[in-house]
Parts: structure tokens; C-alpha cells; sequence
């Protein structure tokens, strides 16, 4: 019954996908929108099924499997149509689909006069679909297939407005770097598979141990190249690139990708592999440290970023960052315990920020923005109580998730001293540039569209431009549509605000440590296994981190409001004395740069070589050109002989039957 | 008589039949020669079918002569055709064929 409701909560948006897909030109209004959003709540309550069906089970059976028919049994390979259906997973669909549903009730105003809603849900819908497969999935088969959706998914939503040649050079981006990922993923998936001989998730764990010795090269290889993958789909340096750039496809698409979908899949892959990763110290270093490095890394970016949507952006990757670190060193429970929260604020504070874009009529940069406090009291609600759960200040969600993954990473000692260290230097970093963002959007002297807010009309552009390039467009199809949706002026948007914002507030006291540690109790049947998988033993460590984290937290923000309120000078000068600084991080650590010169350009460089000398000199002159001159010569030898000449021909046949003849005359 | 005189006639009657085709230019005697080829292998096969005393030979020669008579419509069609189109009576002239 559990795998049934599990196969549900897949088959609700795919049937959503295919009936918006289908009736795109025929359903009227908002329909497709209400359909995706029905499609997805769906799936949310059939996940809730799902849970309680789990929990009916003894705990040490509840790993169930589920298979629909086999794709192929031959040669020792045994691909099924199969799902998972285990804590995590369940833990994942029900995050997945619960923020879906907001997402698109959000989605169904914030899009309303767009030409292409229909199309937008059937694809959003076909998001959530792909991503719901890649945590369901019970082999790795079907792992590798929900992964390429969803990076095909994010091509088709991130280039959303197709018309905007900003977007779709990003929607490519975002496509290539995840097609790196997901070389990665096959590639380790074969160095798994050579040794366990299975796809099946369960049987690959239960052989695990007794294939691989730990440490050994190809356990080691193939979580590698997992993680390869993992940092792909999860933004992490170097393969970051492509996150900010996203932020070219429609906001609620960017709360998509950052809250429920996408980016988190590196961190459920590497939660869910943790057998092997286990038996891979050294793949778990590289996760630990990539994650912090980029934690680290982001933060300083997002310090000086100017686009709201892009200062979001990095503080998902950073945020992602934490729990690459935490899945990595084995705070399972604490990564998918952040995973969750984040997802709550990041897709509340995303919503906060469409809202403030659609107030600005279009226009993403904080420079131009100021003083919507009064214009938007309930923007400014939601993203405040988004911006104190991103902060980790006490009792919000992001308070408690976070420091529990520095507590574990401090637990394990030696070095990772050093990674708990630079987290909360992250957490310091964190609260400074989400207050900069609040106070520069909200407080100060309102704009002209704030005061037009205010005075009860919102403002709208004379001509729709794009924010990245300021070229004029139209409202066609292909491009962003005339209206600009506002949170206080749209139920929907408002309720599915709401909702988040409770979840940014309570989501946190589920598992409050030594309390309820609700979290850690409910995943542990997937871990059974695991090593690492404990419950916390230094209780001063867990003190002293959550006090470190609420003083950082809060003297962060109070950086912020004096650099960003009371002594607005102070940023200038803040920014000619650290000059280099602030180029580095203003120009993201030149890591486009980077990636151009190290791989774009030498790979535009051999193609250029390939077309102009290689395929001229070797292809053109040398292979197609001597067949032809080979042909050419061989066939004006043999048209000699072809005279013409009758009686020519005649005495070549009477010659030739005579020679025959005495041939045949000569053997016998 | 011995089968040996049949033959060396109808191997006579062949080479002439042959040389002329291969030396003559008028398409009608390559023609008329042609058809000494086919009626000098006609002799040889009825004479090897009196030798074994069975009809199978003079069967063969039977079709062969069909064969030599449409052969024989077709080429004077043809050079009827080449003389209307006041082509030269010319096997050498004839050459579109050459590569």
C-alpha cells in the first residue's frame, strides 16, 4: 500500500504535465494553472499518505521497494521500473511537493497575463515530475533518468521567455554544466556498478561493504565522479556558474529550482549513496571542503551583488554549501534537516523578492530600490521573518538546522575544526548581506514606484525592458507579460507566502536538539547502516554553538543596519579601502573568467582549428579529395577501352572465347 | 561418315561467320555473317544429335534459328532506322558509345 501511494505522488503531476500539455490551446483562463496546482497538491497529500503509511511499519522494515515492470534483465544487468519508498525519500517528496504547491499557487497569479501560462505549468509541472523521480528512484537507472529531466526541465523554465536572448543563453548554460553533472553520475554509477554487479539502490548497499575495502581506488573513483554530478545539480565550485545565471527564467521558477528542486539533488544523491561514500574517506573530504569552499565563497559574493534575485542566488549556493558539508561529513539528519528549512525561507523569500520586482515593474537592481516598507507591510513581513531564518537567529527554522551541521562537523575533529570555523565565518556573512538586501530594499527614503505603491496605484513602465540588457521588448509570447504581479494585491501569492512563512518560522522546532530530534529519528532507518550516523555526544559544543551562531547571527544584522541605514557613507568608504576585495567579489572570484579561458575558449579554439585547417587540409584535400582523384585516375584508364568500335568488341569476345577454350583444352 | 567432317565444316562455317564480323563495316553483312555463326554451331548440334540418336540437339537448333530470325527483324529494323536517318551504313561510323 505504501509503494502504491508512492507511485502516486509521481503520477499526479506527469498526468498534470500531459493533460496542460495536451489542452494547452484549448484550456480557458487560469485553468492550466489551477490543473498544475491540483496536480501538485495531489502529490503532496499522496506523499502525506505515503508517510503515515510508512510509519505504520516496524522501523527496521521500512525500506520499501516497488517495481512496475523490468526495462531489461540480461547479461547481469537488472533494470527495473522500481521506487524506494524509505524515510528519505518520503522526507524529500514530501518537501518537494508541499513547497511545489506554493510555488505554483504563487505561480498562478505572478503569471496571470503571461502568454505562455500554459505552457509554463505544463512545464513546471514536468520540474516537479523529474525531480520527484530522482528521489523516488530505486536503481540507479532510473536515479540517472530523473536526473537528466530535471536538468532538461530547468533548460526548458530557465529559458522560459525565450525571446530574451539573455535567457536563452543561460537556459544552455545551466543545460551544459548539468550535462557535465550527469556524465559524472553515469561514469561513478559504472565504477559502483562494476563491483556490486546491481542498479538496485538496496542490494548495491547490501553489497557494499563486502565488495569494496575502504579507501580502496574505485569505491573511491566512482563518489568522485558522484560528486562530480552532485556539484553540478547543486551549484557548488567550480560548476556554480550556471545558479546565478538562472535567474534569466521567472521568479517563481527560481524559488523552484532553488527551494524544492533541483539544486538539492546533489545533496539527497550523496545522503543516499552514503554506503559507498562511507567506504570513500577521501571523496568525503573533497565533498566537506568543496562545500565549505563554496559556502564561504558565495557569501563574499553575495556581499556585493546588486541584482536581488542574484544575492539570493548565491546565498542558495552558500546555503547548499552548509549542507553538502554536513552530508558530507555525516550529519545526514542535519543536511536534510537545512535542506528542509532552506527550503521553506529561500522559496519565501524569493516570493518576497517577485513581489518587490513586480512593484518595481520589472526592474531586479537594489540600487533603484528603496523605502517599500510602507508601500509593502506584508513583503516586508515575509521578507524579514525569510531574511531572520536565513540569518539563523533564534527561534527561526534556519537557527536550528544550521548550527547542527557545524556542531556534527565540529565533532569530528582534527581538520574539520577548520570547516566549522569558516561556517560560521559563512553564518556571519550570511546575516550581513541578507540584512543589506532588506535595508536597502525597504528602509530609506521611498522611490517614486514606492510612493505610486503607496498612493494606491502600482507602477508600471512606460516600456517593458529587460533588467540584464535594458532593450525594449514587447508582451508577446516568449517574453514576460504586461502585469506585475504584487503579493499585497493577489490572494494567491499571499496565501502561498503565508504558508512559507510559518514553515520559516516552526519548521525549526521539529527538531530542537536534545528535545525532540524529531528528524534524526525519523531517517534513521535509512541510515541503519551507517557509521557516522549518531546523535550528538558533546553537549557544551552544542551549547557554545548555538550562542556563537545567535551572536554572529545578530551582530551581522546589526553590521548591516549600520552600514546600510545609519551611515550610508560608510559602505563607500568601506569599498575604496578594500578595493581589491571588492573586485574580487563583485566579480564573482572571476570564475566565468576562469571557466571562459580554461575550458570555452581552448575547446572554441580546437573547433576552430578542427573547421578551418584539419577538416581543409586532412578531410577536404587529403581523404574526400584523394578518393575522388583515385576514381578519376582508374576510370579514364578503363574508358580507353570503351572504343565504341563494334567489330573492336567483337573480336575482344571471339578472343576471348578463345582463350577460354584453350584454357579449358590445356587442363584436360 | 565420321563426326569429325560435320564438325570441321560447321567449325568452318563458324570462323568464316566470325572473321567476317570482325573485319566487314557494313552493319548488313555483319548481319549475313552473324548468321554463318549461328547456323554453323546450328550444324554441330544436329550433328552430335544424329551421333546420340536423340531429338535433343535438333530442339536446340530449332530455337536458335527463332532466335537467329527476331535477331535477324531487329537488325534489319535497325539499319533500316539508321538509313532513314541518313546516318552512314557504317559499323565504324557508329561509335556514340565510345568512353
Amino acid at each position: 500500500m505504501t509503494t502504491t501511494y508512492g507511485w502516486l505522488v509521481l503520477a499526479f503531476p506527469l498526468l498534470g504535465t500531459m493533460v496542460i500539455g495536451a489542452g494547452y490551446r484549448k484550456l480557458p483562463g487560469r485553468s492550466a494553472g489551477w490543473i498544475g496546482t491540483a496536480a501538485i497538491g495531489l502529490a503532496f497529500l499522496a506523499a502525506l499518505a505515503t508517510l503515515v503509511s510508512l510509519q505504520g511499519h516496524a522501523s527496521d522494515h521500512r525500506q520499501l521497494t516497488s517495481s512496475l515492470w523490468n526495462y531489461a534483465s540480461t547479461a547481469g544487468i537488472d533494470a527495473q521500473m522500481s521506487i524506494l519508498v524509505d524515510p528519505l525519500s518520503v522526507f524529500m517528496i514530501l518537501i518537494v511537493t508541499g513547497v511545489s504547491t506554493t510555488i505554483h499557487l504563487y505561480s498562478v497569479s505572478y503569471l496571470d497575463q503571461d502568454k505562455g501560462f500554459a505552457r509554463y505549468f505544463a512545464y513546471l509541472n514536468f520540474f516537479v515530475f523529474s525531480m520527484l523521480l530522482l528521489v523516488l528512484a530505486g536503481n540507479f537507472l532510473l536515479l540517472i533518468v530523473g536526473w537528466a529531466f530535471v536538468g532538461a526541465a530547468s533548460y526548458l523554465l530557465i529559458s522560459f521567455w525565450y525571446r530574451r536572448t539573455t535567457a536563452t543563453q543561460a537556459g544552455i548554460k545551466a543545460f551544459v554544466i548539468n550535462v557535465v553533472g550527469d556524465v559524472g553520475l553515469v561514469l561513478g554509477t559504472y565504477f559502483l556498478f562494476k563491483h556490486t554487479g546491481t542498479l538496485d539502490f538496496l542490494k548495491a548497499f547490501k553489497a557494499a561493504p563486502n565488495v569494496f575495502t575502504s579507501g580502496e581506488g574505485d569505491v573511491t573513483a566512482g563518489c568522485l565522479l558522484l560528486l562530480v554530478g552532485a556539484f553540478a545539480k547543486s551549484a557548488q565550485i567550480p560548476l556554480h556558474t550556471w545558479l546565478p545565471d538562472a535567474m534569466e527564467g521567472p521568479t517563481p521558477v527560481s524559488a523552484l529550482i532553488h527551494a524544492a528542486t533541483m539544486v538539492t539533488a546533489g545533496v539527497y544523491l550523496i545522503a543516499r549513496m552514503h554506503p559507498f561514500f562511507e567506504l570513500a574517506p577521501a571523496a568525503q573530504d573533497v565533498g566537506a571542503i568543496i562545500g565549505c569552499a563554496t559556502l564561504v565563497i558565495a557569501a563574499t559574493i553575495a556581499l556585493t551583488q546588486t541584482d536581488i534575485k542574484r544575492v539570493i542566488a548565491y546565498s542558495t549556493m552558500s546555503q547548499i554549501g552548509y549542507m553538502i558539508m554536513g552530508v558530507s561529513v555525516g550529519a545526514y539528519a542535519a543536511g536534510m534537516f537545512h535542506l528542509m528549512t532552506h527550503a521553506f525561507f529561500k522559496a519565501l523569500l524569493f516570493m518576497g523578492a517577485g513581489s518587490i520586482i513586480g512593484a518595481m515593474a520589472g526592474e531586479q537592481s537594489l540600487e533603484k530600490m528603496k523605502g517599500f516598507r510602507k508601500a509593502m507591510p506584508f513583503t516586508f513581513a515575509c521578507f524579514v521573518i525569510g531574511g531572520l531564518a536565513l540569518s539563523g537567529i533564534p527561534p527561526f527554522s534556519g537557527f536550528f538546522s544550521k548550527d547542527e551541521i557545524l556542531l556534527v562537523t565540529g565533532e569530528r575533529g582534527g581538520w574539520h575544526w577548520a570547516l566549522y570555523a569558516f561556517g560560521y565565518l559563512g553564518a556571519f556573512m550570511t546575516a550581513i548581506y541578507t540584512f543589506r538586501m532588506i535595508f536597502r530594499a525597504f528602509y530609506g527614503d521611498p522611490v517614486e514606484q514606492a510612493k505610486e505603491l503607496e498612493g494606491g496605484h502600482p507602477h508600471h513602465a512606460a516600456e517593458p525592458t529587460n533588467p540584464a540588457t535594458g532593450e525594449v521588448e514587447d508582451t508577446d509570447v516568449g517574453f514576460p507579460g504586461p502585469t506585475h504581479a504584487i503579493a499585497e494585491r493577489a490572494l494567491p501569492m499571499k496565501v502561498a507566502m503565508t504558508i512559507l512563512a510559518i514553515g520559516a518560522i516552526g519548521a525549526g522546532l521539529v527538531q530542537i536538539p536534545e528535545v525532540d530530534d524529531v528528524i534524526t529519528k525519523f531517517l534513521e532507518p535509512s541510515f541503519a547502516g551507517s557509521t557516522l550516523y549518531t546523535v550528538h555526544t558533546r553537549d557544551g559544543l552544542l551549547v557554545f554553538g548555538l550562542i556563537l551562531g545567535t551572536v554572529l547571527g545578530l551582530s551581522g544584522i546589526a553590521i548591516a543596519w549600520r552600514i546600510w541605514v545609519k551611515q550610508p557613507q560608510v559602505a563607500v568608504s568601506a569599498r575604496t579601502r578594500f578595493k581589491p576585495l571588492y573586485t574580487l567579489f563583485v566579480n564573482k572570484w572571476y570564475f566565468d573568467e576562469l571557466i571562459d579561458a580554461l575550458v570555452v575558449k581552448p575547446a572554441a579554439a580546437s573547433g576552430r582549428f578542427a573547421s578551418t585547417t584539419f577538416e581543409r587540409v586532412f578531410i577536404d584535400g587529403a581523404i574526400v579529395g584523394g578518393a575522388t582523384s583515385l576514381v578519376r585516375a582508374g576510370s579514364a584508364s578503363v574508358r580507353a577501352i570503351q572504343t565504341g568500335l563494334l567489330r573492336y568488341y567483337a573480336a575482344l569476345v571471339v578472343l576471348g572465347v578463345a582463350a577460354l577454350g584453350l584454357y579449358f583444352l590445356l587442363q584436360t | 561418315v565420321s563426326i569429325a567432317w560435320y564438325l570441321a565444316v560447321s567449325a568452318i562455317v563458324f570462323c568464316t561467320g566470325a572473321f567476317g564480323v570482325m573485319t566487314r563495316r557494313n552493319p548488313l553483312v555483319v548481319l549475313l555473317c552473324l548468321e554463318l555463326m549461328l547456323n554453323g554451331a546450328n550444324l554441330s548440334l544436329i550433328a552430335f544429335s544424329r551421333m546420340w540418336g536423340n531429338g535433343d540437339g535438333q530442339v536446340l537448333a530449332i530455337i536458335v534459328m527463332t532466335v537467329a530470325a527476331c535477331e535477324v527483324c531487329i537488325g534489319l529494323g535497325m539499319i533500316v532506322a539508321i538509313h532513314r536517318r541518313r546516318l552512314p551504313i557504317d559499323v565504324d561510323e557508329l561509335r556514340e558509345l565510345q568512353g
